[in-house]
């Protein structure tokens, strides 16, 4: 099964040490590793691609499944393909992720692309964690997640994606189409540091009247790290659209956010907020008058800001 | 005990902002006052260490500090309250609390500097400090954290600036109340008659001088009988 450098990466992207309850599939190095099915929730391998199908049934409440990835083979280059089919009324917890560890110089890389179909009112929290970690002098770790999204009637769906270290070059995105009462909600938290770059395009179709999108991404670049954010909401209906990308810049990193609005509908709101900018100088002196250095100070704000 | 020596500051070299500031703060309670643009709110940084004064010496109890840092300072035992509470997204009141108590309070102890400053904690332990709150409620946070510090000097600008009448007299009691308990002194720049009259002494700062220092007994008849009229207007009606 899965070895201690494995299981830590688990640990890392999934709060894992042991199994999972519930349903669950775990990759490794391009594998599958363990799965678990439960009455109402199904996982089949694809036949026709490397991936799984996820069928829940109908009317499943308060249940999850846990589908992480790990990679700690050096130069393996993993594609995969889940496919999620969320049945009506459903509420449950989706947890995905994926840890690189990297000891060899060539570069590692996993491209995982998710589609989501949220039946009728169905309710989903999905969870993802990108990780990366190796030696000093590793090949790079890459990632390019690609999320799309189909929400049905009343359906809902919170995404909270999560990037903090040893990534070195990811292209996320995410797409989503939203029917009548819909609601998506996505936080996105990403921290670059030394030379990655990071680049996040989100495109949302509000096609549902009364369907609702709220995009928050905040965002920490330190060193000579690169950060992209795009948005694109397009309101086709009478809806609710709000984006908002706050990012704070340190050393000599570099920010842009390129966020775009169309209305097509005389009763689409949309509103865009973005912030860019270092730490500011005030928030540093507040905690230095409490006692903190000047360095303490900072990671607080930071933590804080992506907490 | 504070004391400053000679302490002057000016901006680019020329315009004097203070000027041979001199005095000894023994007091449990001194309010600072004065005209806007007297050098209040500059006198406070130096003494927090945020802006370093071009001449003279700050002496905490006996011992120099002019050349210490804020961090230094404050591990000394001077706090600082904004007059404008800085805003930080992420951090909650319970982590702000926490970092002014150095490092960790427990629960009981947050709700008790919560209560005192008029916040039902269980409202606002897991607020964060962002934009959702009113500038009202900032300032009673920030003098909460000043409670949870707990240190021998306090500087407070302004308490009472963008507070309501309702939580203005909430907050002269708390006041009240810390001049009752403080084993340090509390020095709080005020315009306001009431906090000036609990002070033991009243410092009146006016164009960058000490243009009075002594009991409250002294200072304030002399400042409640100032000519209010405005100089520039009365030199046209002459």
């Amino acid at each position: 099964m899965l070895d201690n450098i494995q299981m830590n990466i688990l640990r890392e992207v999934a709060e894992l040490d042991a199994l999972p309850t519930g349903a669950y599939n775990i990759r490794a190095n391009g594998q599958g590793a363990a799965r678990n099915t439960t009455a109402n929730i199904d996982i089949i391998t694809k036949q026709d691609k490397p991936g799984i199908d996820i069928f829940i049934k109908l009317g499943t409440k308060n249940e999850s499944v846990h589908i992480p990835v790990v990679i700690s083979e050096t130069g393996l280059k993993d594609l995969v393909y889940n496919d999620f089919y969320i049945g009506a009324d459903c509420d449950v917890t989706i947890i995905a992720g994926c840890g690189i560890h990297n000891c060899g110089n060539q570069e590692s890389r996993h491209d995982g692309i998710h589609t989501f179909h949220l039946g009728k009112n169905a309710k989903v929290r999905y969870i993802e964690k990108h990780y990366g970690t190796g030696t000093e002098d590793r090949g790079k770790n890459v990632m390019n997640p690609e999320t799309i999204v189909f929400q049905e009637e009343g359906s809902s769906l919170l995404m909270e994606t999560t990037q903090i270290s040893g990534i070195d070059d990811t292209y996320r995105m995410t797409s989503a189409t939203l029917a009548q009462g819909a609601q998506l909600t996505v936080k996105e938290k990403i921290m670059t540091t030394g030379e990655q770059t990071a680049k996040t395009n989100f495109v949302v179709d509000l096609n549902g009247a009364d369907s609702k999108v709220n995009l928050q991404s905040r965002s920490v670049a330190k060193d000579h790290s690169h950060q992209y954010f795009d948005s694109k909401i397009n309101g086709n209906a009478p809806c609710a659209g709000h984006s908002e990308c706050d990012a704070i810049i340190m050393d000599s990193a570099t920010v842009e956010a390129s966020p775009s609005l169309t209305a097509n509908n005389i009763d689409a709101a949309l509103i865009h907020e973005a912030a860019i900018g270092k730490s500011a100088g005030e928030q540093l002196i507040k905690l230095m008058t409490l006692g903190l250095t000047e360095k303490e100070a900072e990671e607080q704000i930071v933590n804080g800001f992506l907490k | 005990m504070l004391e400053l020596q000679h302490i002057s500051f000016a901006v680019d070299g020329s315009k004097e902002i203070l000027r041979d500031i001199n005095l000894k703060v023994e007091d449990r309670f001194v309010a600072i006052t004065g005209p806007n643009g007297g050098g209040k709110s500059t006198l406070a940084k130096i003494i927090a260490g945020i802006f370093q004064p071009t001449e003279g010496r700050i002496l905490l109890d006996g011992e120099d500090i002019t050349n210490l840092s804020i961090t230094q300072r404050a591990n000394k035992g001077i706090s600082y309250a904004f007059q404008q509470p800085v805003r930080f997204k992420g951090l909650r009141v319970r982590d702000l609390l926490a970092l002014a108590a150095g490092g960790s309070t427990d629960i009981n102890q947050a709700c008790g500097y919560l209560s005192e400053v008029g916040l039902c904690a269980r409202d606002y332990i897991d607020r964060e400090l962002n934009d959702s709150l009113s500038g009202g409620e900032l300032k009673r946070i920030e003098i909460a954290m000043t409670m949870a510090r707990n240190t021998k000097l306090t500087v407070f600008d302004e308490p009472e600036a963008g507070i309501d009448l309702w939580s203005f007299n909430n907050l002269i009691r708390v006041f009240e109340k810390m001049n009752e308990k403080i084993h340090g002194s509390i020095m709080i720049i005020s315009h306001q008659e009431r906090i000036l009259n609990i002070a033991d002494k009243i410092i009146y700062l006016k164009e960058g001088r000490l243009a009075q220092y002594g009991t409250r007994q002294e200072v304030l008849p002399q400042l409640l009988n100032t000519d209010s009229t405005c100089s520039v207007l009365a030199d046209k009606l002459q």
